[in-house]
């Protein structure tokens, strides 16, 4: 247990990312998807913060990185929910195994 | 151990408790609130490393915008007090041993890799500092893409419009 350092970063980000990937997975209802790809991409902002500070502490491009992570991350989030919202209106379900007449 | 590694610790059990609580349980509200203390503990790794402006940019836009986004939305969509439908288990197994193999080799290849660790300074970038870069000219700075995402959103927020805009009856 030594003082926490860049791997100790490298690995919460990790465990964040394949938390996503497990929910990404196993969820069948649009928003709880919508939610793991969001624990995905915070995961991918605290790799570029960590990577900024422990190995180019000068300089400033990871955080600048992150800052447009979020900006995406956020119209990403809005247009998804006006598609959910969408969707719901006319299948009244958000259930992705309900949304499939485009899949054959 | 110092105040400051017992603080990391604390901060990612948070972080990642909640974020499995998030993707496990079978109430979806539960599930946004839990995602809510995720997003908080993220903010807390920022303020952590001294990049204070990002805590900020974190809590105001997740923390207060994305999470409320998500609420308002399980609020229209999903009758309160309904579970989620329980997945079949070999899903469940499959998709662990996906995320873990992944985990496993992602974090043997972070541990091999020797990184260029530098101890970082106790302090983080000044919000002098930061707008001076965003906003300058030259080959560092970062001008284009800061246009260039403003025009993302707004193209966002016209896009969300007009998805989400209920059609008009037609007249017969």
């Amino acid at each position: 247990m030594n003082n926490p350092g860049l791997y100790h970063m490298l690995f919460v980000s990790t465990a964040l990312f394949f938390i996503g990937v497990y929910g990404f997975f196993t969820r069948r209802n649009l928003i709880t998807m919508l939610m793991s790809i969001e624990l995905i991409l915070n995961s991918v902002c605290l790799n570029f913060i960590a990577f900024n500070k422990y190995a180019w502490p000068g300089k400033m491009d990871g955080l600048f990185f992150t800052l447009f992570i979020i900006a995406a991350a956020a119209a990403e989030a809005a247009l998804a929910i006006a598609i959910i919202i969408n969707l719901y209106r006319s299948h009244n379900t958000i259930d992705v195994n309900a949304a499939e007449e485009m899949k054959y | 151990m110092t105040a400051s590694a017992i603080i990391f610790y604390l901060l990612a059990i948070l972080t990642l408790g909640s974020a499995l609580l998030a993707i496990s349980t079978r109430q979806i509200f539960r599930a946004a609130i839990y995602l809510l203390f995720t997003l908080i503990g993220m903010a807390g790794f920022y303020f952590w490393m001294h990049y204070e402006f990002i805590a900020a940019v974190q809590i105001v836009v997740y923390a207060g915008g994305i999470a409320v986004l998500i609420i308002f939305s399980v609020f229209l969509t999903q009758r309160s007090g309904e579970l989620l439908p329980a997945q079949k288990g070999s899903r469940k197994f499959f998709a662990a041993l996906a995320a873990f193999c992944g985990f496993a080799l992602a974090m043997l290849q972070i541990i091999k890799y020797p990184f260029r660790s530098e101890s970082g300074s106790d302090t983080g970038p000044t919000v002098a500092a930061i707008g001076n870069q965003l906003l300058n000219l030259d080959v560092s700075g970062y001008a284009l893409p800061f246009e260039v995402v403003s025009m993302l959103l707004l193209a966002a927020m016209i896009g969300c419009i007009v998805i989400a805009m209920r059609a008009k009856p037609e007249k017969a």
